[in-house]
Parts: structure tokens; sequence; C-alpha cells
């Protein structure tokens, strides 16, 4: 059981939120098993929400899809690590809630594991949150999906469907 | 090929030290130290060092410069930003964009520069009791910063998402004006927010930061200011650790700094974080306190034609109807603008998730952006927030938004659906949590009148953190007197945004410039060097 200081300090900040940006167009070479904070058992769970946060924006053809699921998911691993010591606390904390079954069940709402989770029950589990009435749920909820809106917005990737050009080309000027 | 003069600088000799990068202890003296290198600190190390004084500058943020301003918001938030550009209130309701760089927010902000609005001072002088800071005191130093960092009308069109704002409020018969830019030959690209990459924007980077390298002073970056030493009403020392860009101390080498004055300019946050951390004297327990935000809502219109916000000078149109028509005591009044769309703010600044959210993302050319910035701190219900120290002995701002700023930021969002609508909308949504996307003027007014105004509910941003170490006649009220120099520590002057004893009702750039100018040229004879023009 957890106690309210525990529940309390699960609270995902969102002071990493625009951080997903960081590195967002390392090597595009996965790494392996190469994350920089995420162990695998969190970076199976994002592999899985990313999809449903993201539901209508990802490249619909599936190596594109995937690609653009694991590199969102690197730029999320990538952010994190350059945020501030208790902030990725706060993220791992967050992580191991999702994992440990009681408080998924209890506050999640979801009965299989996150990474088994149908993208509609993910989706379920999100609306839930968001409309919660404790703020803590409230809050892991915009900085669960801001710092996945953001992993996935500032890769380039995502920019021609929205019709955005990039940045203009200083060269020759 | 665009010159760089932060790098061509660095190549003439100028003493520039990373903290994060130290193998040893370092020991520095100085005349004077300047704790923070944006609008406060950039503008009183240059006058500093042009009076011959020895300077040190510590700043928390990493020496950035345009060669590495790439136009990326992958790269500009986390290098430049504080937190990240995440920073949030205690509650996370307010996201608070503030720089960690050097010349702090000046090498991330929209260069919209507006004096000190005189209702905001003649308020200052008749409920306050402030004796020298009029609009007639602070009308020289206006001029003086204003020419130093060519701060003037910008003679270029605005681009589509601000004359929709000038357009939609001329419909509604609410009068708009220009806004003076702080620019010199600016190529109107629209990424004033990543770091100008032409240098253009004049800056604390390009301006008087290296006009005080030029002239001998010490700048020590990425140095995060762990505490002031004290010895009776005299500040002794400073200690600084390197940071790296998390926020971690990657090494445990120290800079301690001896000097005859300090001067702390880390920001509304971060200044009276640091009084905090160090214990000063606080015996009216006013330090921290009556800290405000201009508390900002966003409303996101898409409109038939193209907007392309994230293209062009990002802020150039305002409306201050909303200010003007409300007496200062009256319900929250709130400034108009624009913002720029940049697709990683639009993407989580527009609310939800899923298809409904990609949807939105597939308007993003379209979508023009108008923002409010209500104006705190001068009604009885708006007395601010509080700088607070969390275990770590990190600051963070504990502001509650009380039902009057709700109040405001409703009727804020109902005037910018208006105006939206006015210029041609087909839709209009308020960033709030409920999504409640409108396609006429008259459904967004009952949608908006029953909109659940709460924090996390209602995105509130804010790029304006004001107060904390109020400047005052009254030590009884105030942190600091009116020539900055703190009431209880003979030693020490604050000189940035936190002197604010309200918020301004205007962006704060050129009010920090005008007052770090006339409290630092006050402070040279006290220090026995003459007035330098």
């Amino acid at each position: 059981m957890l106690t309210r200081r525990q529940f309390i300090k699960v609270g995902l900040g969102g002071a990493f939120v625009l951080a997903a940006a960081r590195f967002l167009e390392g090597p595009l070479a996965a790494p392996a098993n190469g994350y920089r904070v995420l162990d695998d058992e969190a970076a199976r769970m994002l592999t899985a929400v990313v999809p449903a946060v993201l539901a209508g924006a990802l490249p619909e053809e599936a190596a594109a899809r995937a690609r653009a699921v694991r590199e969102t998911v690197e730029a999320f691993d990538r952010a994190v690590s350059g945020l501030t010591p208790s902030v990725q606390e706060e993220v791992a904390q967050l992580f191991s809630f999702l994992a440990f079954a009681p408080t998924r069940v209890a506050f999640a709402g979801l009965w299989a594991p996150v990474e088994e989770s149908t993208p509609e029950e993910l989706k379920t589990f999100l609306a839930r949150w968001r409309s919660s009435r404790f703020d803590l749920q409230r809050v892991s909820y915009h900085a669960l999906t801001q710092l996945i809106q953001a992993s996935w917005y500032g890769n380039s990737a995502s920019w021609e469907t929205i019709g955005y050009p990039g940045p203009p080309s200083l060269e020759g000027r | 090929m665009i010159r760089d003069p932060i790098r061509e600088g660095l190549a003439t000799g100028w003493k520039v030290i990373d903290a994060a990068a130290l193998e040893r202890d370092l020991e520095l003296e100085a005349d004077v130290v300047v704790i923070g290198s944006g609008a406060g600190g950039g503008v009183s190390a240059e006058i500093l060092a042009l009076a011959g004084l020895k300077v040190v500058i510590l700043e928390e943020g990493p020496l950035k410069s345009s060669t590495d301003f790439r136009m990326r918001e992958r790269e500009a938030y986390p290098q430049l930003y504080q937190e990240s550009a995440g920073r949030q209130t205690l509650d996370r309701a307010v996201t608070i964009l503030q720089g960690r760089c050097v010349g702090g927010s000046t090498t991330v902000n929209w260069t919209s520069s507006f004096r000190t609005p005189a209702r905001t001072l003649a308020y200052w002088k008749s409920h306050l009791g402030f004796k020298t800071t009029g609009e007639a005191e602070l009308d020289p130093w206006f001029k003086r910063v204003e020419e130093r960092l060519a701060i003037a009308p910008w003679p270029v069109a605005p681009n589509e998402n601000n004359d929709l704002l000038r357009r939609g409020c001329e419909k509604l018969g609410i009068p708009t004006a220009s806004i003076l830019r702080n620019v010199k030959g600016c190529w109107n690209l629209g990424y004033c927010g990543m770091g100008c990459p032409t240098n253009a924007k004049q800056s604390m980077l390009v301006t008087t930061i290296p006009a005080a390298l030029d002239r001998g002073a010490t700048l020590v970056h990425r140095a995060q200011v762990a505490r002031l030493a004290i010895e009776d009403d005299r500040v002794v020392a400073c200690t600084a650790y390197g940071v790296a860009g998390n926020g971690a101390s990657p090494s445990p080498h120290r800079v301690r700094v001896r000097a005859r004055h300090f001067i702390l300019a880390a920001g509304a946050i971060g200044s009276p974080g640091i009084l905090l951390r160090s214990a000063a004297p606080d015996p009216h327990l006013t330090l921290g306190k009556r800290t405000f935000l201009h508390p900002t809502a966003v409303s996101a219109g898409v409109m038939p034609q193209r907007v392309d916000g994230y293209s062009g000078a990002p802020q150039t149109v305002y409306s201050d109807h909303f200010l003007d028509s409300i007496p200062l005591d009256g319900p929250a009044g709130f400034k108009l603008e624009s913002a720029p769309t940049h697709p990683v703010l639009v993407g989580i600044t527009l609310p939800g998730f899923g298809e409904d959210h990609a949807r939105w993302m597939e308007k993003f050319a379209s979508t023009q952006v108008v923002i409010a910035l209500l104006r705190d701190g001068f009604h009885p219900q708006s007395q601010g927030g509080r700088v607070i120290l969390r275990t770590d002995g990190t600051p963070v701002l504990d502001y509650p938004l009380s039902p009057y700023l709700w109040e405001g930021v409703r009727r804020a969002y109902l005037a910018m659906a208006e105006i939206q609508f006015a210029a041609g909308a087909t839709t209009v949504m308020p960033m709030h949590e409920s999504r409640i996307a409108t396609s006429s003027w008259r459904e967004a007014r009952t949608a908006i009148q029953d909109l659940p105004m709460k924090a996390l509910e209602a995105r509130i941003v804010t790029a304006h953190v004001m107060g904390g170490c109020a400047m005052g006649p009254n030590p009884r009220a105030s942190v600091v007197d009116e020539a900055a120099r703190h009431h209880q520590l003979a030693n020490l002057s604050v000189h940035d945004g936190s002197v604010f004893p309200t918020s301004l009702g205007a962006n704060p750039q050129v009010s920090i410039y005008a007052l770090a100018a006339r409290s630092t040229t006050g402070l040279l004879a006290a220090l026995g060097k003459a007035t330098v023009s």
C-alpha cells in the first residue's frame, strides 16, 4: 500500500515536458539496449502508450509508424536524462506506479499490464486521469501526454502532415 | 556567413570560465559580483565595467551564441530555458518560460519593448509611497536604454498572426498599437524564442555582456550560486557550483568570489531563492512574497487562410483596451498580444490527445493565437505567489490563482474569441481541457460562460515573473529601497524583475533595463567611481 507521501511523490513533474525534443534526431539506429534512463519495462510501457497519445498523428505505413514510435520513445528517454535529478526520480516513480499491478488497477483502471493493454483501453485510462478529481492524476496526465507530444512534434518527421515547412535556411543569405 | 560576436570575442581573450568543467576550486576577487546575466545583470555589468570596476558575472546557464541557435525547438528549449521551458508553479497549473543561458531571458524573448505603464508608476507613488520612481524621474533612463538597445518602432508590416489580431480588434472598434522592438537589421524570421540566429536582437548576449568582457570583466557560466556568506550586515562572499544542463552538479568544485558589493540579478524566482538559501535577514517576512506573473490565457482560432504564425516577428501588435478601460483596482484587466506558433509549443498547448489533438495539429498552419496577460497585484484579491525552497534547496513558486483572476481568465477567453471570430476565424477554442471548439461568437459566448475555471483545466502560461524582492520606501513592506539597495544588507543590491512591487501590465524587459541602469549608476558613487555616460 502506498502511503500518501509516496503517492504524492509519484506526481510526474511537467518540468521536463519540452525537453523531449532534446536529442530527438539522434542516430537513427535504435539503441539496442542503450536507453539512458528508461529501464526495459518503462520503455515497453511507453511504446504502448505513444500510439494512444499520438493516435491520428502517426504515419499509417507500418515501417514509418514503427520508426516514429521508436523515435518518440528514444526522445522521451534522452529528454528525461537531461532533466533535474528530482524530476527524473518522479518519472521513474510514475513508471513504477504503472508497472505495479495494485496501483495500476486501483488508480489507472488498467487490469492488464500497460504493454498488453489495447490502445482503446489506454485512451480510456488517459481520459480518466484527464477528468480525475485528484490533482495528482491530472498532473500525471498532462505530463505524460505533453512529453509525448513534445517528443513527436519536435521531430521533423511530424512536420509535413501539419504543414510546417521547418526553420528557414540561412545558407547563402 | 553570419558573424558570431561571442566566438570572435572569445578569440580575443575574454575571461570566460565554464564552472561545470572546473578541475579544482576557484577563488576570485572583484569589486562587484553580478549574479545573473539577463536584463538586470547585463545592464549592470556593462556600466560597472565601463566605470573601471573589476566585475565578475556569475551565470547559471551556458554560454551559447548565434552559431548554436539553429531555430529548432528540440535544441533550444533544453539548452536555453529554465527546466527545459517546462518550469511550473508548485501546483503545476502555470507553465513558466524563463531563460537560463548567458543573456538570460533577453536571449530568448520575443523582443517586445514597453516602458513601465504610467498608471503603474502612479500607483506605486500613490499607494506604496514611492518618491523617486515616477514617470519623469525614469524618463532619462528609459531614453538611455532605448538608445543603447536600439529599441524603436518596427517598420515592417506585421505577420498574418499579428495582423489578424489588429483586424479583429478594428472590426470591433478596439484600439490596437504597434510594439517597439529591440532589434538591429532584423531578418523577420520569427525564431526569437530559440535565440536570434542573426544577432539582430539586441539582447544582453550581444550588447552589454560583450562590452563588459571587452573591458576586462570575468564571466563564469554554468555556475549556480549556492549561497551568500553573510557577516553582520554585509555579504562577504558568494559560493557557486558548476551545473550541467540538467541542473545536477557534476563536480564538487566550487567557485568562491569575494567582493565589495554584490548585485543579485538572478530573476524573480532565482534571486529570492538565493536570499532564502543564504538565510538573509528578513525581519518583516517580505522576502519571496508578492510574486506576480501576468498569468496568461491562450486562445486558438482556425482561419480559412494560412497564417504561418511561426514566420515573421513574433509580436508586433497589441491592445491595452482591456487594461485601460478598467480601474487598476477593479476586475482583472489584461493586455492582448499574439504568440508565435511552433510545432512543440502548439503541440503541448493544445488540450487533449489522440485523434482530437491530431485534427487540430493538422490545422497548425492556419492557426492564429491570441494571448491575454492578466495584470496582477493591484487588487486585495490578487496578492501574488510566494517563492519557497524545496527540500533540495531549489526554489519553486507557489502561486494559486484566486477566483478574482479566474474571473479575468473567463473575460479574456470571451474577448479573444470575439476578436478571432471578427477576424474571420471559422473555429475558436480556448486552451482549456474542456476542449470547446466553437464555430460562432454566439456559440463561444455560451460555452465560455460555462467553462470550469480551475487549475490544470485552463492552460495558463507566463513569461513574466516579477516581485519577491519588492522595492519600496517602507522596509516593513519591501526588501530593497528605491535605489535597489537591500534594507538590511549594506552591500547588496537587487537589479532584476524581482524588485517590482506589483506586476507591470506590460512586458518587463525595458522596465528592468531602466531600473538596473539607474540603480547601477547610483551605486558607482557609493563605490567611489564617477558616473560614466
